[in-house]
């Protein structure tokens, strides 16, 4: 039995308290990428009840997603934005979910992100990260940026940190650890930087701007 | 001296670009902030380094 609007939000402020949880009712933040990163900052930010999730990615569901990313065998095939909200729903029935199944390139970017408070650059490819942190940081002076670079290999887990590159510039990641050098990804280590990111988000919006 | 990611660089009167390129950086993996503003792709080849800034190359590497 799934429970209503009122009962989920007494729990949240149970949780979070009152006034944080109107904050992060009425926050939108946008996850550019679903994979490792963005599947795992969506599920953080809509078990804590952000208001709105953009949520954006080309991709499908691959079977080599499986080990880091929040979906299913059962999904595999299924486009991220759809699997995604599939699971999003579960989780969080009453949170707004908009999707967008496109590619992010300059040409769309601007139309994607401008109801958003806050981005979150949860890319793979390190030229796209570049791209968006760009095109965020020009263009959207009045938003946050949370983008993260370094989070392959079994490194230690101590190493991911958040640093505030500028005021509105948030960077995750040890910053060091290329997936193409690194020897691959592991979800725990994904993990901590997709949660570093989510908690940066929760943080700004409860207006606690330092690391 | 410029202050450039933490560290002291003697790069005074630089261009941006040229600094860029010595120490290695590809512009397609990179956002660079100075005094904490975000100096577009296209201002590079013009942007001199002087004396006190505070200079942030982010370099992104792949993974997520």
């Amino acid at each position: 039995m799934i429970p209503s609007k009122q009962e989920m939000l007494k729990a949240f402020e149970e949780r979070h308290g009152k006034e944080i949880q109107q904050k992060f009712l009425s926050s939108t933040v946008a996850v550019c990428g679903l994979g490792g990163l963005g599947s795992n900052i969506s599920v953080s930010l809509a078990r804590a009840g952000i208001g709105k999730l953009i949520l954006i990615d080309f991709d499908k569901v691959d079977i080599t997603n499986l080990h880091r990313q929040q979906y299913k065998a059962s999904q595999i095939g299924m486009l991220k934005t759809d699997a995604l909200l599939e699971n999003l729903k579960e989780i969080a029935p009453y949170t707004e979910y908009e999707t967008h199944c496109v590619r992010i390139s300059e040409d769309n970017i601007y139309e994607l992100l401008k109801d958003a408070d806050i981005v979150c650059e949860a890319f793979d490819n390190a030229a796209a990260k570049a791209m968006l942190a760009n095109f965020v940081l020009e263009k959207f002076p009045e938003k946050y940026l949370v983008s993260a670079s370094g989070m392959a290999g079994i490194g230690s887990g101590n190493l991911i940190k958040t640093r505030r590159i500028s005021d509105k510039f948030y960077l995750c990641g040890d910053g060091i650890s290329d997936v193409n050098k690194s020897g691959g990804l592991y979800s725990s280590r994904v993990m901590l930087c997709a949660a570093h990111q989510a908690h940066t988000v929760l943080r700004i919006i409860a207006g606690k701007f330092d690391i | 001296m410029v202050k450039i990611n933490g560290e002291d660089v003697n790069a005074n009167g630089m261009k941006l670009t040229d600094y860029l390129q010595t120490a290695g950086y590809d512009n397609k993996f990179i956002a660079v902030e100075i005094n904490e503003e975000i100096i577009s792709k296209s201002r590079y080849a013009e942007t001199i380094l002087k004396d006190g800034d505070v200079v942030e190359v982010v370099n992104f590497v792949g993974g997520g």
